[in-house]
This record gives C-alpha cells, structure tokens and sequence, in this order.
C-alpha cells in the first residue's frame, strides 16, 4: 500500500534528507518492493548469475507525453531495458531505476509511473534492484525523466547475431509496426487515433517461447528510434546481406497510417516498444511464424522480408512497392521526432 | 484510408502501364510530362512508379515542394525577426533545415532562437493567446492548399483581439510560375500532371490557359499510384492525337470552380503580389500578400538588418525545380549535398526532388 505520495515535487525530494526519504518509502518502495531493492543500501548484492554470458545495458527515457495511451514512462522504461536484453538473446533478471524529477510535477504522475514500472516489471519476471532520484529546478526538465542499467544473462548454447544472418533467411516481425510511435505523435498533437495504443510491452516471454519451439533466430532487433528502416539499414550494412522488404506483407494497422498520413511521417521510421525483428532460417520460416503466433504477443505476426546475397553496387535495402516496382530504404534523416522513447 | 483499394492494386496499375507502353512505343521521340505537387513527386518516389514507365517517357518534377522554392532571403528575414527582442518565430517542421544565407532555423534554434514547430497557424494563434507579452510570428509558407488555414488563423485572430498574432507573408499561388515554365525555351514539357490538393481548393479551370494558350495539355490527379499512372496514360494519348485539353481525373474531389469559401476567406486578408522563386526569380502575381488593411499582422513590414542573401555555390536547385536537369546531374547530388546536410532546399522536406531522388531513387538508375 502506497502510504504518502506528495502533491507537487519540491527540490527537497531531490536533497537526500527526510524528504526524499518519504518519496521512497511512501512512494516507491511500496510499488517495486522486493527483498533487494528493500534493503537501501549502497549497492545492491546480487544473487550469482544463473550460467551463461552476462549482458548488461543502459537506456534513457525522456517520452513526451509521459502518459501515453497503452503505457507511461515507468512502464516504457521497463519496457525498453528488458527487450534490449531480450533480442541480445539474454534472459533479464535484474533493473536499476534513476529518475531525474522537475520541481512541481506532479506527485500523481510520479507515483503512476512507478506503479507502471512495478507491474511491467512483474510481467517481464524482473527486479528492480537499485534506484536513484534526483530533483531538478523547474525549467531545467520535463516532469519525469528515467535512466536504466539492465542485467540479463544469456544461456550456454545461444548466439545472436547479425553475423549469423544468411541469404534465405526471412524476417518476421512480431506484429504491427508502428504503434507506439504513431500513438505518441498522435497524443502530441492531440488528434484521435481511435483506440489505437501503444505496443509497450516486455518481449522476453514472447522471445523465450520462439526459442523453446526450437527455432533457430539468427539475429533479433527491437524497432525503437529509427524503427524498422533504420534497424534494416543497420543490419545490412553489418550483415554484408540484402534486404528484401515486401511492402504488401508489412504489418501497419490503418490508424497508424492515417496518424501518418496527417503529420507527415514515414511509417517505417516509427518507434515500436513491444516489437520484435527477428531473422530466422528460410527452411523454419513457416514453424518460426507459428512459434510466433502461438504467442498472445505474436498473434499479429508477419513474414516481411527475406535477405539475399549482396552484388557490388547494389542497394543493401530494397523494398518491393505494392504496385509491383521497387525502391531503396534509406535511413530517415535529421529528426522529426524528438522524444519519442 | 478511405481510397478505393483499386487504386492501388497491382493489376490496374500494371494494365495501365502496359497502355502507356502501347501509346509511346509508335512515338518517335522521348515525351517530357512534368508533375508540379511535391506529394506527387512523393508519392511517385514512394511507389517506383518512374521505373515502371517506358524508355520514350520522362517524368520530371516541378516547383511543386513549397519549402523548395521559399527563397534565402525570407529565411534571412525569418532569422532576423527571431532575434528581436520578446518575439517568437512559429513554423512548419519542413522549413526548419533549409539553409539561409548564414545558418537555418534549425541552427537558430539550438542557439537558443525562440523558434517552434507548429503543426498550424492555429497552433502559432494559441501561443500568441498563452504569451500576450511576445510578439508571435507565423511563417505563412506554402501554396493555395495552406493559404486558407493561414486565413482562417487570422480571422480568428482580428475577431478575438489578439493583436500579437503577425504573419511573415510567403504563400504562393501555383498557375504563374506553370506559365513561366511553358515559356521557358530551355524546357521542353508536353504535359503536365496537375496538382490534385491545389486543384480541390482552386477547381481545374485555372489551368485551362495551359491548353488555350499555349496548347500544352494538363491533367489533374490524385495521388495513388493509379491515379497518377492513368494522368500519365491521359497527356501520352494526347499528345499522340496532338489535342490539348484539361482532364480532370481527380473529380471524385475536384469541381471546376474549386471551394468558393475558402477562396473568400483567403481573398479577404491576401492579394496577389509580384514574388520571387528559387530557381524562376520574381514571377508577378505569384504570390500572397497580405492586404493593407492588415498591415498589423504583417511581420514582413518590419524593419530589420537583412544579410546579402547567399545562395550555395555550386547548388543548381534551381535548375532542379525547372525540370531542366534530374538531381544525379547536379554536382553536389549524393556528395556534400545530402538529407542530413542539405546545401540546397531540394534536398531538406520529404516533398523535396531531391530528398525523393536520393531516398528513393538513387542507385536504381531510374528516371535517368
């Protein structure tokens, strides 16, 4: 039970005397409790890791607004450190929570966020270990920001990477591009997206079903900033491979590009916080998308592209236009989305 | 989207392409069709449509991408009136990169300008209510499709007293500068793909001079890529029969007379004026001013140090949005021109020519 949250955010709650010490226990320690994170000490000791190779990362969260529909910010900061393991091919075992909070917002909001944190923490099976807050003077933020450290390990045996990616190998997403993105641009700009949200979401679960159904992913990538265009370029260009996209079998829901359609923006470059990219085998393609689809998580996903051998001179990223021509995919340019993770 | 899917099936559009073949191949030289709506180039680019025509037809692209031809000296303007004190300068995403004589808006910007993207004049118009004490200044960019929302801010502005609304007047008006290129002995264009956006506010009967005058044929269309496949089919089989018409494929929105309200909303605050285009120079009548009588809300009025305007060396922007050459012959194309350094404006709004060229057509030898 949440005992004391305040109204607005002094700097006091920032200093490290008895306000912050109510702001955590009032606030966030009845949200994320646990053993680990209730002890309040200095660093965090941690179990030792299950066997594997660890992986570890960081991210920043600084979404405006910071709620959104289908989520908040505590959520996307869970969210976003468990799927950046996650496609590593690492299982997420423990979080570190900073927040950076303006002067005045508003104490609802922060304890919303925490809640979002507590429960998307709780579906991916994570702890938040550690956490810091820091106050800073009106002005000099925006409400709410998060910093993340994730730790996550990955199992003997299982190797992610571009390098493994090879010509007949296919890419399915795991359901429709887009969503966060275009739910973010939308709420900005206050139009109505309908019942469109989010697709925030831990993508661990979804991730560890694929492979216990055998499938052999070669390589897995979350479309965050930049979305699939960005993810795809990248990945040609460490693969040495080509990408082949067939843009009749790219999965956007028609809200997303309606919201598309009215701000300008490029579908494809859209941010998405509960998707997966995942290259799989050519001969597992069909098994890979049913694996996918056996998952709630899944139930949308596509196959959207298959990779072919590189010639000199040739564009690493193509995509085969739905009237039956073909044009390249570059990476988007410059930013007309700011703060959209 | 609402749009028939047929507009977009593969089968029509190929069936389409195929007559297009059939019409060209006994012609016994190239026909030049030009689009002048930066969505049309958009789209166009998007779709891949410039590889599926055949050798004998060249598709090129016009002054159709606003921010393309908003000259440097009203970027240097723009820049200027952001350094006045208690002023805040509004505009549209796609304006914020195009080089001025010195710097951008973007550059501007992050120097601590007080510059903000706005989706609408209307948002610019809120700001201006929310901050009484700043003079707010909206970038009034674009052609007749942007005009009326501009109009309409102001209306709202005059009836509600918020006399700290200015607009820095750039709207431009598209038949002048078609007249421009059909004169142009350089250019050589046997049809025009008419803009479908502008075409629903204005009506197709102001590119009838087009055909009367100078025999030259039009066809206004939408912006799926059947839409534009049949306007292509359209002016090809015209120009075989040496007729000159207006075709109007798009009346599934456009009428003849366009939307007489937003005409007169528009012409209630704005009057044509003599405007300069980058790459055509002054064109009389081509621009929107605002009338005197709204000489209050006209930020162009005041005064300010200007530098003398500076355009890229080496750019040929200009050349560009006369269709006289494609981006890839232009020296800086893909070298120190690109989307994220841009010299020339071209290569800055996604409408641009040449951030179309180099997103989607560069490499593929298309368009050639």
């Amino acid at each position: 039970m949440r005992k004391k949250t305040p109204q607005r955010l002094l700097l006091g709650h920032g200093s490290g005397g008895r306000l912050t010490h109510e702001l955590v226990e009032g606030t966030f320690l009845p949200a994320l409790n646990n053993p680990i994170l209730a002890s309040l000490t200095d660093a965090a000791v941690l179990p030792e890791l299950p066997p594997g190779r660890p992986a570890l990362t960081t991210d920043g969260f600084v979404v405006d607004p910071p709620v959104f529909p289908g989520g908040n910010l505590g959520e996307l900061s869970v969210c976003g450190t468990v799927n950046d393991l996650a496609v590593a091919g690492a299982r997420p075992l423990w979080l570190t929570w900073g927040l950076i909070l303006e002067e005045g917002a508003d104490g609802e909001l922060i304890a919303a966020c925490a809640d979002g944190t507590a429960s998307a923490a709780a579906e991916a099976g994570v702890q938040i270990v550690a956490g810091d807050t820091k106050v800073v003077p009106r002005g000099k933020g925006d409400r709410i920001y998060a910093v993340t450290a994730g730790l996550g390990v990955v199992p003997p045996g299982r190797e992610i990477s571009d390098a493994r990616i090879e010509a007949g190998d296919v890419v399915i997403a795991s359901g429709p591009l887009g969503d966060h993105g275009a739910t973010i641009m939308a709420a900005r700009h206050r139009l109505d997206a309908g019942a469109l949200q989010s697709d925030c979401a831990p993508l661990n679960g979804l991730i560890e079903s694929v492979f216990a159904a055998g499938i052999d992913i070669h390589s897995m990538h979350d479309p965050t900033r930049g979305g699939v265009l960005t993810v795809c370029n990248e990945v040609a260009e460490r693969s040495g491979k080509r990408l082949i996209l067939s843009e009749t079998e790219i999965p956007v829901r028609p809200q997303v590009r309606a919201v598309c359609e009215v701000l300008g923006l490029e579908v494809l470059g859209l941010a998405c916080e509960g998707r997966v990219l995942a290259w799989v085998p050519g001969e597992q393609a069909e098994a890979a998308l049913e694996a996918f689809r056996n998952h709630p998580q899944g139930a949308e996903a596509a196959i959207f592209a298959r990779v072919e051998d590189t010639a000199e001179g040739a564009v690493p990223v193509v995509m085969e236009t739905e009237v039956g021509s073909t044009r390249p995919l570059d990476m988007l340019s410059g930013t007309d989305l700011p703060r959209i993770c | 989207m609402s749009e028939a899917p047929e507009l977009r099936d593969p089968k029509v559009v190929a069936a389409l392409v195929g007559e297009i073949a059939a019409t060209a191949a006994p012609m016994d030289r190239q026909v030049v069709l030009m689009e002048v709506c930066g969505t049309h180039t958009h789209a166009v680019a998007g779709a891949g449509l410039r590889a599926m025509l055949p050798e004998g037809v060249r598709l090129i692209s016009g002054p159709g991408c606003p921010v393309c031809v908003t000259p440097v000296d009203y970027l240097d303007r723009a820049l200027a009136l952001a350094d006045l004190p208690d002023t805040t300068v509004c505009t549209f995403g796609d304006l914020m990169r195009v080089p001025s004589s010195l710097s951008s808006l973007e550059r501007a910007h992050a120097e601590g300008s007080p510059i903000e993207i706005v989706y609408s004049p209307r948002d610019a118009l809120d700001l201006a209510r929310a901050n009484p004490a700043r003079r707010v200044i909206f970038l009034g960019v674009g052609f007749e499709t942007t005009a009326p929302t501009i109009a309409a801010a102001i209306a709202e502005a005059e009836a509600a007293g918020v006399d700290n609304f200015l607009i820095l007047p750039g709207n431009k008006v598209m038949p002048p500068p078609m007249r421009s290129l059909v004169e142009d002995q350089e250019l050589k264009v046997d049809g025009f793909l008419l803009p479908g956006h502008v075409s629903v506010l204005t009506g197709w009967e102001c590119f009838r001079f087009l055909a009367e005058d100078y025999r030259v044929p039009g066809a206004v269309v939408g912006f799926s890529p059947a839409d534009i496949m049949r306007g292509v089919a359209d002016l090809l089989h015209q120009v075989a029969d040496g007729r000159a018409e207006i075709s109007n494929l798009y009346s599934r929105v456009v009428s003849s007379e366009g939307n007489p309200v937003a005409a007169d909303l528009v012409a209630r605050f704005f009057e044509p004026v003599a405007t300069v285009w980058r790459g055509f120079g002054e064109i009389p009548g081509s621009g929107l001013g605002l009338r005197p009588d709204f000489a209050h809300r006209d930020a162009g009025l005041i005064d300010v140090e200007l530098p003398p305007p500076h355009e890229p060396t080496g750019c040929a922007c200009g050349d560009v949005l006369r269709g006289v050459i494609d981006p890839p012959e232009c020296p800086l194309f893909a070298v120190a021109c690109r989307p994220d350094s841009p010299v020339g404006a071209c290569m800055v709004s996604s409408e641009g020519t040449c951030a179309a060229w180099y997103r989607h057509e560069r490499l593929t030898g298309t368009g050639r």
